[in-house]
């Protein structure tokens, strides 16, 4: 599968089963459909010379010798198993995927409670449709315990503090930072743990433990004051943006700009979103995401299809603003358009999902066990405890069988490598089905990756240059 | 190549002689969490 698009001036080519992408000149861009169409699964049916005589009888833009020439190098490309490569992966993944289950990580919901009340929170302002509630000590203690001795041979283990805000919790968060590095040594395991939160409750008490023990921490803040106001106030209306911002450039400054993020979400009422990235970068944050809100159509701050066309020329915009700080010594990473060509993941990994409901669960203040942070308070979702461990594996079969192949609308998409058929939960809000496809999502990841892809051309293009 | 620049990549086929060791982190566990990104994260082997 081939997939090729223009953006900022470059013919952009991207193998999709190899991974190899080309920047092409306006001639080699033209002649690749028409190259492959000349093959049958891959393989060219007539020699490199016929199928050059062939496409100068049928296209007269360009000169004979330079089309012979492009399929000389396209054919070059297709040889060194670059180019028209084939999908060969599906039964790797089957098999990948019907390893032994161990879990490496755990969302832990410390706090069902929240001291904001954000208009799209799918916690529903902490509570998850259910009662308010705060993990005890014990309820911690025995999901890391569970998180050990179900992690076979991994080493790594993650542990996100979650909510709710867990800030709330925080005597616990501590206690079960030290309970988990006590269990390290004697089972030759390393926990990272991350902290995710609001900010309100931020201190530098909380902030010193943090940068020892917190691998990263997610700061939640939407950009500009009054598009973060309106979407995260208190519970009695007041915004949160002025007392959180100068915690949060504090943390970022201790960090020395690493390993945090601004997460930021963006709605039907900032459509203008590259703004609010614009607008962090200028606060001084070298870390940002900012991503879609996902919500039900009903919502009047959700994002429609007919946002699509005007979201897509926010990512060109921003694309393009990103690389101009990049040239001037004043780059910012925006988490979406992270792209690690040369040391990205393995194909297994790219292929096989993102791990909900098998290697990742989340855990309610209760010691409940769901297939991920979204799924929490969807009883049909229910899997088990930290008492009786994963009581309802059926649960976890379905989730283990949900890869990209398992997708129908995954396996003529380009993006699969890069969103490993994209998020269960999504999907299952949206078409009823965990291995459905939330198309929205789709469109603004395809677009994504598009951008990615293309900086990577425009920054190689630079070095070139110079 | 005179019409045809290459990006450095990761051969994807390679990856499949030495990848799923599981060790990478865990997709939400990074900055998402409501959506799926797989392609920006770091192999913990050749990293």
């Amino acid at each position: 599968m081939v997939h090729q698009y223009k953006n900022n001036g470059f013919n952009i080519v991207l193998d999709v089963n190899s991974g190899a992408v080309h920047v092409v000149d306006d001639i080699v861009y033209d002649l690749i459909p028409e190259v492959e169409a000349l093959r049958v699964d891959g393989v060219a049916r007539k020699e490199k010379a016929a199928i050059a005589a062939e496409l100068v009888k049928k296209i007269t833009k360009y000169k004979s010798e330079e089309i012979e020439e492009a399929v000389e190098e396209i054919e070059e490309l297709a040889e060194a198993g670059m180019l028209f490569t084939e999908d060969i992966y599906e039964n790797y993944i089957g098999d990948f995927k019907n390893r032994e289950t161990v879990v490496k990580a755990l969302c832990l919901h410390i706090a069902h409670d929240c001291n904001l009340a954000c208009k799209y929170c799918f916690a529903e302002e902490g509570e998850y449709h259910g009662r308010r509630a705060i993990m005890s000590y014990e309820v911690g203690k025995k999901a890391l315990d569970f998180l050990i001795a179900n992690s076979g041979n991994r080493v790594n283990l993650e542990v996100d503090f979650f909510g709710g805000e867990p800030l709330m919790n925080w005597q616990v968060v501590k206690d079960l930072v030290v309970y988990g590095r006590s269990l390290e040594k004697p089972n030759n395991k390393k926990f990272r743990f991350t902290l995710t939160t609001n900010g309100v409750l931020l201190n530098d008490e909380i902030l010193a433990f943090a940068n020892q023990e917190m691998s990263n921490i997610v700061l939640s803040i939407d950009g500009r004051k009054e598009v973060h106001n309106y979407m995260r106030p208190h519970r009695g209306g007041q915004g949160s943006y002025d007392e959180i911002v100068p915690k949060f450039k504090k943390v970022a400054e201790s960090r020395e700009q690493m390993n945090y993020y601004v997460r930021g979400t963006f709605t039907r009422h900032n459509l203008d979103f590259s703004e609010d990235v614009k607008h962090l970068a200028d606060l001084g944050f070298k870390q940002i995401s900012v991503e879609p809100v996902v919500a039900d159509e009903k919502e009047e701050y959700a994002i429609r299809e007919s946002d699509i066309p005007g979201l897509k020329e926010q990512y060109d915009k921003l694309a393009m603003e990103l690389l101009k700080r990049q040239k001037e010594g004043k780059g910012v990473n925006f988490f979406h358009f992270m792209i690690d060509l040369e040391g990205g993941p393995c194909v297994a990994k790219r292929l096989s999902g993102c791990g909900s409901g098998t290697e990742y669960l989340a855990v309610t203040p209760w010691g409940d066990f769901y297939p991920c942070h979204q799924f929490v308070g969807q009883e049909e979702f229910l899997m088990g405890n930290v008492e009786e461990g994963i009581v309802k594996t059926e649960i976890r079969d379905r989730f283990k069988s949900c890869n990209v192949y398992a997708k129908e609308k995954c396996k003529d998409c380009f993006a699969k490598f890069y969103c490993s058929g994209g998020c269960a939960a999504n999907s299952y809000n949206f078409t009823g089905d965990i291995n459905g496809a939330y198309e929205i999502g789709c469109e603004l990841q395809r677009k994504r990756i598009e951008c990615a892809i293309m900086i990577k051309a425009a920054l190689a293009n630079e070095e070139k240059e110079n | 190549m005179k019409h045809i620049k290459t990006l450095s990549t990761r051969d994807l086929k390679q990856s499949m002689k030495k990848g799923g060791c599981g060790e990478c982190q865990t997709s939400c566990q990074s900055a998402c969490k409501t959506s799926c990104t797989v392609g920006n994260q770091s192999c913990e082997k050749v990293k």
